[in-house]
């Protein structure tokens, strides 16, 4: 009965597998939990650019984690400006921020997008309430600041002019991020999160001046053109201090300290590395890796089934439903699927590959010796057990150590080939364990020689 | 068949190999921009006609980049090598990365398939971390095969023989990428590099299933003289290896060579010949040092003239 429960529980798992490779999979849904389901490509094989900055500090300097965090944070949300889907980006290190583009073919647009430093800005928006300001969170606006020829505020006066919409207009910039110092998250006496931020001694006396003239009106906070908040100016603000309130939990109100505070980069970064993959070289890779892919595995089946025969088959089985379930998992992970990681994924085919030529190579040995065809499956599988285990650990401890110097140094490639060939040593365990031996019990198990007085021939059957 | 009888003539054959390969190391290994730092820019031209190496390079020098070499790499297409260009200015450098500058100046349609720039610290500290990593995964497949065959006796040396093979088998991947430099201008690069970890991976590997029958077979024959035993474990696991190694895993990757894509030919050589000196390495240079060892034969190699030279 135990076969059995074995046996369903394989078919189960590669069902499972093969659900997940179907093809324009609709992902998981699970009440409020959503993931998308699909091969993930890495920039060698769909083309793109890859774009690796670090601190630009002196190298004894040491970087805060925070900082880099927050750097990455802002860089990640310029590269999302570029309306490409799938970018990655990522800190590797210390001190480094790896930015993966895929479909972007100039890496100077790229670089350009990323090194682009925040533009803040308190825009005077006199002349609309509240509400109607709320309506423009989040919103693109145009603002005076920087456009030619801005000399006299192109102040909006509302009433007389035709209607234009909010965004439409184009706002007075009454101070930028150059007039402020810095911005913190402080509690009010209600227990109520709020930001305080503290001017420049020449940026506290125009603060002061412009809210002195606009108590009642609202102020808005915009980042690169987006607004990002529209406090109502309750006094003339002395001092050069002032508090944004508004309904924040301290998480908000600490992301628009930062945005504050860092409409630049917290730390200056440049770019060491670049990596750009033009899309024709890309798809080329990987067809011709596919169609490789495909002759190898042709050889292999070949050569598994003329040489071992019966366990030959069960063998390629095995392979498949391992190939099966290692696809599932790159899919469902994800793992991103590089050059040197479709190499990993080969070479661990290698592996359970040879998982199996182990267990064969006993079985015909104890075959040979004369035991009956049951205890050669057990004990063919309990000696090949030990090497099968102990080489794949040794495996596992060397992938280990790839991907940790990989991650350390930025170098991609080798993360992606270190995981994919954990994961491929992982299944091809797996399916030593279970599939092969499953299979085997049960395929040899129903071989009953036609005429029960004489021996199975072994010749016929496992090629001895 | 007594294969451990002639380990002497397969510590010769390595050591052919790998000497040569030193000397070429030892002379400068070809470090791809990886290591050093620099530029690398593929382009092709539409029209199959490349522009004569020379122009391209007079091209590089007018916009500034001083240092570029430039080689043909397939009918139309052209690989260019130049420093980092950090003094150059933005609009210059997109020009060239673009392709746009190279369009203009030869009137053809110009695509750029790669274009690659690292800089030199980050080069450097590759290299230096690979080295660690190295160390390490040496260090702990040590420890670990140390712990796995602790019930045998001086079970250390088990650990310490795979890692003398497995430095055999870098020696070799690097003597062939040395070799391969100079012959068909190949480069060491992160990819290289991760062929050379893959080596090292199933090096290990294949060492601890010949190993593995050593510890079963120890356990079996308790009475026999170690070098029969081991003689006798490396014949029981040979049938084993030539069909893991040659049959499956080496057919794949011939097949990857000879069928896969431009950037991964070279990939699949170092690891074609890597992983087969892994498992040549398993039986004539792991299994071969442990009797080496176990009879403790440099006593004799000086007393009788010292004609056979110690194992590398």
């Amino acid at each position: 009965m135990k076969r059995y429960r074995t046996l369903i529980f394989i078919a189960l798992i590669v069902v499972l597998a093969a659900l997940i490779n179907i093809p324009n999979n609709p992902g998981i849904k699970i009440g409020s939990y959503e993931r998308p389901i699909k091969t993930h490509l890495g920039l060698d094989l769909v083309g793109g650019v890859q774009v690796l900055l670090e601190a630009d500090l002196p190298e004894t300097t040491e970087v805060s984690s925070e900082a880099m965090s927050t750097a990455r944070q802002i860089v990640e949300s310029r590269v999302n400006g570029l309306g490409v889907s799938e970018t990655n980006v990522q800190r590797v290190g210390d001190r480094r921020i790896v930015v993966e583009l895929p479909g972007i073919e100039d890496p100077e647009q790229a670089i350009a997008t990323v090194k682009s430093t925040g533009l803040l800005e308190f825009v005077d928006m006199s002349g609309i309430t509240q509400q109607e300001a709320l309506t423009l969170e989040g919103q693109v606006i145009k603002t005076d600041y920087g456009l030619e020829g801005a000399t006299t505020p192109i102040s909006p006066t509302g009433e007389s002019q035709a209607p234009v919409s909010l965004t439409e207009r184009v706002w007075h910039t009454a101070l930028t991020g150059a007039d402020l110092k810095t911005a913190t998250v402080s509690t009010t006496s209600t227990g109520k999160y709020e930001v305080a931020i503290t001017f420049t001694e020449e940026g506290g006396k125009k603060f002061a001046e412009f809210t002195g003239q606009h108590v009642g009106d609202v102020l808005a906070i915009v980042l690169d053109k987006v607004v990002i908040s529209v406090p109502t100016i309750q006094d003339r603000i002395e001092e050069g201090r002032g508090v944004i309130t508004g309904n924040f939990t301290y998480d908000t109100a600490n992301q628009l300290a930062i945005q504050l505070r860092y409409g630049a980069l917290p730390i200056p970064l440049k770019v060491v590395e670049t990596r750009t993959i033009g899309p024709s070289l890309g798809q080329d890779s990987l067809q011709k890796s596919l169609i490789a892919g495909a002759i190898g595995a042709a050889i292999v089946i070949l050569f598994m089934g003329l040489y071992y025969r019966l366990p030959g088959l069960i063998a390629i089985v095995a392979i498949l439903i391992y190939a099966l379930i290692t696809f599932a998992l790159y899919r469902f992970i994800p793992v991103t699927l590089t050059l040197p990681g479709i190499a990993g994924f080969l070479l661990s085919t290698g592996s359970a590959l040879d998982a199996n030529i182990l267990i064969f190579e006993r079985l015909k040995e104890e075959l040979r010796s004369g035991k009956r065809l049951q205890q050669a499956i057990d004990q063919g599988w309990q000696r090949a057990w030990p090497s099968i285990r102990d080489s794949n650990i040794a495996t596992l401890l060397t992938c280990f150590v790839l991907a940790i110097f990989g991650s350390q140094s930025g170098a991609t490639i080798v993360i992606g080939f270190a995981f994919t060939l954990a994961v491929g040593v992982f299944v091809s365990l797996f399916t030593a364990i279970t599939v092969t031996r499953t299979l085997l019990n049960l395929v040899l198990g129903s071989i009953k020689p036609v005429d029960p007085s004489q021996p199975l021939d072994l010749a016929k059957w496992f090629g001895i | 068949m007594n294969i451990l009888g002639k380990r002497y003539l397969f510590f010769a054959i390595s050591l052919a190999i790998i000497i040569p390969g030193m000397i070429l190391t030892a002379m400068g290994l070809p470090l791809a921009i990886d290591f050093t730092g620099g530029s690398l820019l593929e382009i092709r031209f539409a029209s199959g006609n490349i522009p004569p190496a020379a122009e391209v390079v007079a091209l590089f020098n007018e916009m500034g980049v001083k240092d570029a070499t430039v080689q043909p790499t397939s009918q139309d297409t052209l690989l260019a090598r130049f420093s980092f260009m950090e003094d150059i200015d933005d609009a210059t450098r997109a020009q060239i990365t673009s392709g746009a500058v190279f369009a203009q100046r030869f009137n053809d349609e110009v695509t750029v398939l790669r274009f690659d720039s690292v800089g030199a610290s980050v080069g450097k500290e590759v290299a230096g971390r690979a080295a660690i990593a190295v160390g390490i995964a040496a260090a702990i497949v040590i420890i670990f095969i140390a712990y796995s065959f602790r019930g045998l006796s001086h079970a250390f040396r088990y650990g310490v023989c795979a890692i003398i093979a497995m430095i055999h088998d870098v020696a070799i991947v690097v003597s062939l990428g040395a070799i391969g430099g100079r012959l068909f201008g190949w480069q060491i690069d992160a990819l290289f590099l991760t062929a050379l970890l893959t080596v090292i991976g199933f090096s290990v590997q294949d060492k601890i299933v010949v190993f593995d029958r050593i510890r079963e077979n120890s356990n079996l024959y308790r009475k026999l003289n170690f070098e029969t035993l081991v003689n006798h474990s490396i014949i029981q696991s040979l049938q084993r290896s030539i069909n893991t190694q040659l049959m499956t895993v080496e057919f794949m990757l011939l097949a990857l060579a000879l069928f896969g894509g431009v950037t991964l030919r070279e990939f699949a050589i170092i690891l074609l010949v890597g992983l087969f000196s892994g498992t040549y390495s398993s039986i004539f240079i792991a299994a071969s040092i442990l009797v080496v060892w176990e009879n403790q034969e440099w006593k004799k190699w000086f007393r009788r003239g010292g004609a056979t030279p110690a194992p590398a």
